[in-house]
Formats: C-alpha cells, structure tokens, sequence
C-alpha cells in the first residue's frame, strides 16, 4: 500500500479556535483520518519538536498553522516546518493577517510587557519581575523564547502557498481545501481559499441594502434591537461586509450581528482598513465639516475596528515607534 | 557624491529634505500648479505631484501606501466645495480625509504630515503657500521613518 500523504498542524499566536475548527470537522474527520497521515498536531498527538528534525525536508504534503509569529519559537517553527513541508498553508486570521494579536503592533514591545507584568489589577509584582531568555541555576540553563516588537501574518515571515481565511475557518472550507489538495487539483500559488467576493454579494441581506446608504449615525450593536431582515449598515451597524472577502456563510449576519472582517480582503484590495474606511466615510450624510466630525465620532476605534484582523498585513504593519 | 554617502547624509538628519506626494486634481489644482509656474512664482521642489481625475478618486489605500513607501508628507489638492467638476467628489474626499486622519493618528504619523486643501485653478499663489507651509512644516517634523528597527533585546538573562 502505498504510503499516506503526511499532513502537519500547528499553532502560533493563536487562541486555539483554529484548532477547535479541526475539531468541528466533526464526523468528517475521519475521511481527512482515512485518508493522510497526521504527523506532527501538539495539540492531539503527542510528536514533538525533534520528530519534525527527523523528518526529511519536504517529507510532510502540507502543514496548516495558525496563529501570527509573535516571538522567536514560533518564528523558528515556521521555518522548519517550511522546510519539512511542500506545502505551507496560512490557517485562519492570525497567520493569513495577523488577526487580534496583530492589535498588539499598536504598542511596542515594552508598553505590552508592562501592561502584563505590572498594571493588569490581578498582577501583584512589587519587584517587577519579567520573562527572561535565560535563566541559570545549579549550572542549568532554562530558556523562553524572546518576545517580538511587531507581530507578523506568516507570510512575513516565510514563503506562504495558500491562505485558508477566517476566524476561524469554517469546516466546509478546511474539508474543500484539503480535498483539493488531495485531488492534485491544487488553484495557483498564493491564493486565498475563499471566494473573492466581497461578503455583501453573498448576505442573505443584500436586497435590503439601499443604493446610497447616507448615514447619519454609527450605532454600535448594544444600542439597537436590530432588525433581522434588513442591512445592518442601512440600520446604522458598522458592518465590515462591503471590504471582507466572503465564503464565511454569513454566519456572524445570521446572528444578526454586523461582519468584523475576519475574513480580510479580497485579492483586488491591498488594505482592508483602508477600503472600509472609504466606503463608509463617502456614505456619511453631511457636507459640513462639524457634520461630518460628529457623525464620525460615533465610532470610537477606527484603527482597532477597521484593522481588527489585519494590522500586521496592512500597508503600515504597525503603530510608528517613537524614536527610542 | 555617491548616492549611498548622499542617502546616509539624509539618515544623519544633516541635508534632510522632504519628500511629499501630492496628489492634484485635473481640474482645479492641477491648474493652479500650471499657473504658478508659468507666473514664475517660486516654491520648494519637494513634492511629486500625481494628477487625478477628482480628489475623490484617492482612495486612502493611496495615502497609506505613499507613506509606506517612503513618502514624509502627502497632501491632496481638489475644487473648493461646490465647485467639484462630478459635483460631489471633493466632499466625499472631504469625509475620508476626516477619518483617515483619526486612523493615522492612531498609527502614531503627525497631523503636519497628511493635509486637504481646495485650491482653485486661479489660485496660483495658494499654492505656493500651501507648498511652502507644507514643506516647512514637514522638514521641522523630520523624516517619517516608518521602517522596523532591528530588533534588538537587552540583555535577557538572569543567574540566580
């Protein structure tokens, strides 16, 4: 019989719900099962950092990982599992953009280090200890890895083949990417897994959405019962759906709560932030500037709601750092 | 001098000149720059002007990729308000630029760096205000630097 394609998972900085969506594969798992050799997942299986050295380059058909490359570990294992892989497959937000710990490249390295270990209310830390890289004792050596300035998408860091977008990625579009896969089928290098449409082409609420929307309030979800029928823009939700790429089911729509991008952006746009800043600001019903401002100050976090999944994929990658 | 002796000079801070990106609408300060040139007047040569069609055609991904790449300034020129030549383009221009200077705020770039103003195809000698005041007021600011520094640890290690 001839052998399985081996297939590799791992995560970086991530919160584990990419590796829920796995899970969520549900009774599918077990055809992926049937038909691959998982050989490297430590959240499952119980192979370690030296199994993967072993390995020949190149011996693994795909790993997925997820998560963004926050410190040095996680940047050393993007490496090595490029190198045992033919295929890197960026999984979820975090590794295809950054995702929520992107946020963090609006501080710097040490203003995320004091808020932890020192102005968090449940830190009690008089002598102001901190992580370090090495620690000595008895003559032994304990390392952690070093902590990064600026969080990285992983193709910032290595090569990428295909993107698998979401937060997470919902299990039709795992199954779908490893079929193709499979099937030697495989689409051009570097493309995102998803549809490259824009989510309001798929909203089960399209016909709803007026042709112009002039807003003149920003409502955020807690501040309405929102109708479940109608364009949650055209109801005064700031909704991502006009800049996200689409593919997600409109899962979040269904819910009757607005898109928040995770799915990024379609291949046409370089900056999600960017394009729905654009599109909402040019719908904005008012040409006084005093107007405009007021309208506008009804959302309180651009940066943070605008590039909630891509800071580190977006053109500036960061926050500028003061001169240090 | 070499261009790399010329680059590291700029880097010391000591020959540091502004470069802006300048973004002109066809019909209104496209002209105005025409008209203070051929009226002689003088200003700093620090901008690359790029024609558009309207100021609305600047999309904020424009922006954001001239300061990634090297731009220390950008400043759109457009038709006064009424005046736009596809009636409402200059006040969907006017509604970005609000927001895009909150989201570059929070990026940390200073306001003196991004600026709209409505120059008009007679006013020549705006312009040249504008260009100058810009120019000067982006030298005092210094270069952008957008550029990651190495990272670079202190020393992490502790021996108890």
């Amino acid at each position: 019989m001839a052998e399985k394609p081996k297939v590799a998972f791992y995560w970086c900085a991530s919160c584990g719900g990419c590796e829920e969506a796995v899970v969520d594969l549900a009774e599918n798992v077990l055809d992926v099962v049937a038909a691959v050799d998982i050989v490297f997942w430590p959240v499952a299986l119980d192979f370690k950092r030296k199994d993967v050295e072993a390995m020949a380059d190149g011996s693994i058909l795909a790993t997925f990982l997820n998560g963004a490359i926050r410190n040095s570990e996680q940047e050393e294992m993007a490496h090595l599992l490029r190198r045992k892989s033919q295929l890197m497959i960026a999984f979820g937000a975090c590794s295809h953009l950054g995702g929520i710990p992107g946020l963090a490249n609006l501080f710097d390295r040490e203003g995320v280090l004091h808020a932890v270990y020192q102005e968090s209310p449940s830190t009690v830390n008089p002598e102001g200890t901190r992580p370090k890289a090495a620690y000595r004792s008895n003559g032994h050596t304990l390392g952690l890895p070093h902590f990064f300035h600026t969080v990285r998408a992983l193709d910032q860091v290595v090569e990428v083949d295909y993107y698998l977008p979401g937060c997470p990625p919902t299990p039709k579009l795992l199954l779908g990417a490893v079929q193709a896969l499979l099937s030697g089928q495989a689409p051009p290098k570097g493309t995102v897994l998803a549809p490259d449409q824009a989510l309001c082409e798929q909203c089960p609420r399209k016909d709803s959405k007026p042709e112009k929307l002039e807003i003149t309030a920003f409502k955020r979800p807690h501040e309405i019962v929102a109708e479940d029928d109608k364009c949650l823009l055209a109801q005064g939700l700031l909704c991502m759906g006009p800049a996200t790429r689409g593919g997600c089911e409109a899962v979040c729509i269904s819910g009757n709560m607005p898109c928040t991008g995770c799915f990024g952006p379609t291949s046409r746009v370089k900056d999600q932030g960017a394009k729905i800043l654009s599109a909402l600001a040019s719908q904005v019903e008012g040409n006084e500037p005093e107007e405009i401002e007021r309208i506008l100050a009804g959302i309180p976090d651009p940066v943070g709601t605008f590039y909630r999944y891509s800071l580190p994929a977006s053109l500036l990658h960061r926050k500028k750092q003061s001169a240090a | 001098m070499r261009e790399a002796e010329l680059v590291e000079l700029e880097k010391s801070g000591a020959t540091f000149e502004p470069r802006i990106v300048a973004f002109f609408c066809n019909w209104c300060t496209y002209l105005a720059a025409d008209l203070a040139g051929t009226s002689r007047m003088k200003y700093p040569p620090n901008a690359r002007i790029i024609r558009v069609m309207c100021s609305g055609r600047v999309d904020p991904q424009f922006v954001l990729e001239a300061f990634a790449k090297g731009a220390d300034g950008v400043l759109i020129g457009g038709c006064h308000p009424g005046d736009c030549h596809y009636q409402e383009g200059n006040y969907k221009t006017l509604r970005r630029v609000h927001l895009l200077k909150t989201v570059l705020k929070g990026m940390g770039i200073e306001e003196d760096r991004f600026r709209l103003e409505w120059i008009s195809a007679a006013e020549g000698d705006k312009l040249r205000a504008v260009m100058t005041d810009m120019v000067e007021k982006v030298r005092a600011l210094g270069p952008l630097r957008l550029e990651l520094p190495k990272e670079v640890f202190e020393e992490e290690e502790v021996a108890v």
